[in-house]
């Protein structure tokens, strides 16, 4: 176990940085996730930390020790990758053996080791037969289960490990993967596009942009007050609506309707946007008048795509809420966020 | 059941049919043919059954020339396969060398085979070639003319140098398809180099590897022109194959009958040798 600093870490790939300056400490046996678009640079990060990727500038540090000099093998880190990796030749069981027998582990603690993974991911009936046989599914199985197998290690990192799994089953190995960072407080690092995969797995989810971290928080922290707009607008589902808005004191302009702001945000000039996300909108005889676009039935809810002086929003409306003839949208005190060139301000 | 029969179909299959009758079934029965009878020319023939297939397989001289066709093959796979392996895991995988790397390895393959033996012929000659007068000048008794063991040594040499490439390329077609992830995933495993080449890269060159030894194998054991060109396959008989052999039965003696007897077995031992190759090859596959 140890706890992973990132110094100042920069990567380019030929032209531009796929990775911009970036420090960032992941604490000792916490669990993480590193949410972001494709091309955000989060499968980068990773593979710098498990050294797979030498970092154009900065340093990588495991407690508090330089390990940016050193080879993957030597930083005793453990990695699943989107896609499955199983050693063809292998039978499953010698498959879960292998990172142990490279390392020269006895074959006590192998064999028990094995055991208990095989167990965790439900392949005891499979041990012996060829690895290469077997379905995707229980291939990721296999390589997730190669990432989990050793004990000493600094840090179980994993790049969108559940692309491949059925959907049910992803459910069932999230959790798994959940209850196992609770037993053993190991640091993992997850990687993934998917919000709920984040939001679910991780105590701390990083939310990456175009080779940035924009903001780093707990679940509720980066719904309830995303300090970029891109955060707003990728976690939640629809995201948060952007709207641009001139912003005079404490009061913002939308479509020449006037909105009260709860105090005046410092303004840096730029472009101002105010954030609201759909579940803070109430659709109803006060408020703004908008006009509706398009309603999406949801299921348990309803999103109504409406305009707001020349603006698309969505308003998230319970499933048995009338829409007015004349509609209003009304915003949730407290619940709106001013941005200045995309950064929150307020 | 109305499964209705439309029978023009034949007409897209039948050029090829007609190609495929003219350029191998009729000519194979006219050797059938010759084998089974003799002839003393102004076309007269006489029935001769299995008279020259029984001549040809206790034939000395068929003897020999196989055996020394089986021990040249085995040399070249033993050779040209490791060494093929070896090169394709040292080529770089991108970047600009990937390209030089390609065009310097197909060359050989462009060359006409009868142009290598020439080239061979003239490289290994003790007076004006490089070869062999690089070997005389630093004191090596080097003389393929008349040392069957240097004669051997050149041949292979000079096979060597023309095939080696095909395992090369082929190897290599079957490592650039391994995904990047099974190399970074044995780095993370901590998998040692000979890990990586036995449980990555070898299972994953396994298909081609097979067609390169049967491909190997094959032109091997066929193997004509070069020492033609090179050896005539002499001194002596040293180098003799049973190629060579057949076309101075056939052409030089004119023995019709022995030499179609001679290429039907020689026929049939690479298809059965071959045979055994892919099935060995196929089921060690299934096993695992």
């Amino acid at each position: 176990m140890a706890r992973i600093e990132l110094d100042r870490v920069r990567h380019s790939y030929g032209s531009g940085y796929a990775l911009k300056e970036i420090s960032h400490a992941f604490e000792d046996g916490g669990a993480y996730a590193l949410l972001g678009p494709s091309g955000c640079g989060k499968t980068t990060l990773l593979n710098i930390i498990s050294g797979l990727v030498a970092p154009s500038e900065g340093r990588v540090l495991f407690d508090g020790a330089d390990v940016t000099p050193l080879a993957t093998r030597d930083r005793n880190i453990a990695q699943v990758f989107q896609f499955p990796v199983i050693y063809d030749t292998m039978t499953v069981a010698e498959n879960l053996a292998f990172p142990l027998k490279n390392r020269g582990a006895p074959k006590a603690e192998i064999d028990r080791r094995v055991e208990e993974i095989l167990r965790l991911i439900g392949l005891e009936h499979r041990a012996r037969s060829k690895a290469r046989g077997l379905t995707a599914d229980d291939k990721q199985k296999i390589s997730l289960g190669r990432g989990l197998v050793r004990e000493d290690v600094n840090a179980i990192l994993f790049d969108e490990p559940l692309t491949v799994i059925d959907p049910h089953l992803k459910w069932k190995l999230r959790s798994q993967l959940k209850a196992l960072h609770r037993e053993f407080r190991r640091t993992m690092v997850y990687v993934t596009h998917d919000q709920t995969e984040a939001l679910t797995f991780a105590d701390k989810v990083v939310v990456m942009f175009e080779g940035e971290i924009v903001q780093i928080g707990t679940p509720a922290e980066l719904f309830e007050t995303p300090r970029h707009t891109f955060v707003g607008y990728f976690i939640g589902s629809p995201g948060m609506n952007v709207i641009p808005a001139r912003i005079d004191g404490a009061t913002a302009t939308v479509g020449g309707q006037a909105i009260k702001l709860d105090r005046a945000p410092t303004l840096t000039g730029g472009k101002t946007e105010l954030g609201i996300r759909p579940e803070h909108l109430t659709l109803g005889l006060t408020g703004l008048p908008v006009s509706i676009t398009r309603i999406e039935d949801i299921g348990r809810a309803r999103i109504v795509h409406a305009d707001l002086g020349g603006n698309p929003i969505a308003i998230r409306a319970p499933e048995d809420a009338e829409i007015p003839a004349e509609p209003k949208v009304a915003f949730t005190p407290g619940k709106l966020g001013v941005y200045v060139d995309s950064w929150r301000a307020l | 059941m109305d499964k209705p029969w439309n029978n023009k179909a034949w007409w897209l299959v039948a050029p090829m049919l007609a190609l495929v009758a003219f350029s191998a079934v009729i000519p194979l029965m006219t050797v059938v043919n010759y084998s089974v009878q003799d002839t003393f020319g102004n076309n007269q023939f006489f029935w001769a059954g299995l008279e020259w297939y029984e001549q040809v397989l206790s034939s000395e001289r068929f003897r020999e020339a196989l055996l020394r066709n089986l021990l040249f093959s085995a040399i070249i796979l033993a050779i040209e396969v490791p060494l093929g392996v070896f090169i394709a895991l040292n080529m770089p995988k991108k970047g600009p060398g990937v390209s030089v790397c390609l065009v310097l390895m197909a060359l050989p393959l462009l060359i006409p085979w009868n142009v290598v033996g020439t080239i061979w012929q003239v490289f290994g000659r003790n007076d004006i070639g490089l070869l062999g007068w690089s070997l005389k000048s630093l004191g090596v008794d080097y003389n393929y003319v008349s040392d069957p063991l240097d004669a051997w040594g050149t041949v292979i040499a000079m096979d060597v140098w023309h095939w080696t490439s095909l395992v090369v390329l082929l190897c290599y077609a079957g490592l650039v398809s391994i995904p990047d992830a099974y190399y970074q995933a044995a780095k993370i495993d901590g998998a040692s180099r000979w890990a990586v080449f036995r449980h990555i890269q070898l299972p994953k060159m396994k298909r081609v590897l097979m067609i390169a030894v049967l491909l190997r194998f094959m032109d091997s054991f066929m193997i004509y022109t070069e020492p033609f060109v090179v050896t005539g396959g002499g001194p002596g008989n040293s180098t003799t194959f049973l190629s060579i052999d057949l076309v101075k039965m056939a052409t030089g003696q004119f023995d019709l009958g022995p030499a179609a007897a001679m290429s039907l077995v020689y026929f049939l031992i690479i298809l059965l040798l071959s045979w055994v190759f892919y099935t060995v090859m196929t089921n060690h596959d299934a096993q695992r």
